[in-house]
């Protein structure tokens, strides 16, 4: 199944969740939400705009001023080097830190602390899973938190990450790698168009690399888009995705 | 594509703490046995007399179940934060004192609960008078979920810390120091025969605004601690 014709994409979940729409017919059945049309590059409105956008800790600039955009569709490679800003630049964009200075636009509207957005899912250091539950367990709640994408289910979502048959296992008895994979899982539930992903390929072996690289993919042919730390030890192996520098502020 | 709702988003944290708490059923009875130890340090120290420890009997228990309560505190958000779950909570969509509600209510529910029903073992073996019990229950009922909201503030604002109990210690027995001096007024006022009811109500009226102001004093903390 392929989204433009002539181009095979992979999807790890074609063959499990009906396909949508591809945005080209007159889009009889409205009951697509409009963030599964793909091709929204010649959209007005960029998912994520920054501008100006600049943070400093206890005065000390720590990166920026930026201005960059991110639209649907996009997976973006934020490059530096340890100190360099990567991390407290996903917090910001995420809305966990207020920026000193800039804006941030989601999808038209300002995003601050105070109005959190369902369109952002950060995937951070900590894998933000509770060891004494099982897999599933761990997913129903950030579900039960976050909401659901259509269509997809905890042990579809498990599936495609590598996990099948893991469901009732307690997180606790999980590889580092395979928590990480969790983590990952809870990223295609929820219905977040913007995915923030620090260090994504941290412990995971290269089936794992090549696995992270498959499910930006298909993100991005869903017409979300992602951010993307990695200090440069790992290149997405298909495609070239586009480079935000970041340099320490001075 | 479903957006989870506020009332979905508290439902999933509060089934999500008692599976942990079940999970981890052992732990839940440490508050009990610490204050039945500390209840029984006294007996041994200021030895059997029954009419000295009936006199005192009311006092010791509240301080006992403080105490308790002050030693499970830390662990209210403590692994949420170590795990990267807090950062979730704060980052979703829904009022984050909402959420925290929920989770210092499951708190209570989980350690401040076992420590009312042992109450009366504790009442039984100081002497209290059997008159003054229903007394004590009243008061540990609104006593307790007010320890636990003023103690969720402050384990709030000393989360990001690591070994953090001392402090955590420091700032939230001074915030005690009222709800005690209510709680055991009305049980030291029914045992001499005097009106305890309006110490009850003020730790009634303590109580309903703590329910509304302590949530919102503890997300703000909390977002402060985690940036």
């Amino acid at each position: 199944m392929s989204i433009h014709p002539g181009v095979v994409h992979y999807n790890p979940l074609a063959h499990r969740f009906p396909m949508p729409p591809t945005g080209l017919e007159a889009a009889p059945n409205a009951t697509w939400p409009r963030l599964m049309t793909v091709d929204h590059s010649h959209s007005e409105i960029p998912l994520l705009l920054a501008q100006g956008l600049a943070y400093a800790r206890n005065d000390e600039p720590v990166f920026g001023p930026l201005d960059f955009t991110l639209n649907r569709g996009e997976v973006v490679l934020i490059e530096g080097d340890n100190g360099s800003g990567k991390t407290t630049l996903l917090k910001v964009l995420s809305g966990l830190l207020e920026p000193v200075s800039g804006s941030i636009q989601l999808d038209g509207e300002e995003l601050t602390l105070a109005r959190l957005s369902h369109q952002v899912a950060l995937l951070g250091h900590l894998p933000g899973l509770k060891l004494d539950l099982t897999a599933e367990e761990n997913l129903d709640f950030s579900i039960g938190v976050f909401g659901l994408r259509a269509g997809v289910t905890p042990p579809l979502a498990l599936a495609s990450v590598g996990l099948e048959g893991y469901e009732n296992v307690l997180v606790r008895q999980l590889s580092a790698g395979q928590k990480k994979r969790v983590a990952l899982a809870r990223l295609l539930l929820v219905p977040a168009a913007l995915w923030l992903l620090d260090e994504p390929y941290a412990n995971l072996d290269q089936e794992g690399i090549d696995l992270v690289n498959r499910l930006l993919d298909a993100h991005a042919r869903r017409g979300g888009a992602a951010l993307v730390t990695s200090h440069g030890a790992y290149a997405f192996t298909t495609g070239t995705p586009r480079r935000l520098p970041l340099r320490p502020a001075a | 594509m479903r957006y989870g709702t506020t009332s979905s988003a508290c439902a999933a944290l509060i089934r999500r703490d008692l599976l942990l708490t079940w999970r981890r059923r052992g732990d839940a009875l440490n508050p009990a046995l610490f204050a039945l130890m500390v209840v029984v340090l006294f007996p041994l120290a200021l030895g059997p007399e029954p009419n000295q420890l009936a006199a005192i009997a009311a006092g010791i228990v509240f301080v006992a179940i403080l105490l308790a309560g002050l030693l499970a505190l830390d662990t209210l958000f403590r692994s949420d934060h170590d795990d990267g779950t807090l950062e979730q909570l704060v980052l979703s969509p829904h009022p984050l004192s909402l959420l925290l509600a929920s989770r210092i209510a499951v708190h209570w529910l989980t350690t401040a609960l076992p420590l009312i029903v042992i109450a009366p073992l504790l009442a039984e073996m100081l002497h209290l008078p059997r008159s003054v019990l229903p007394v004590l229950l009243t008061a540990l009922a609104l006593a307790t979920p007010l320890l636990s909201l003023l103690g969720a503030v402050c384990v709030a604002l000393t989360v990001g810390m690591r070994r953090s109990g001392m402090l955590l210690a420091l700032l939230v027995l001074p915030l005690y120091v009222p709800v005690l001096i209510f709680a055991a007024g009305a049980c030291n006022a029914a045992q001499v025969g005097l009106p305890f009811l309006a110490p009850l109500l003020w730790l009634g009226a303590a109580l309903v605004m703590a329910l509304v102001l302590a949530p919102l004093a503890c997300a703000a903390a909390l977002r402060i601690s985690i940036t």
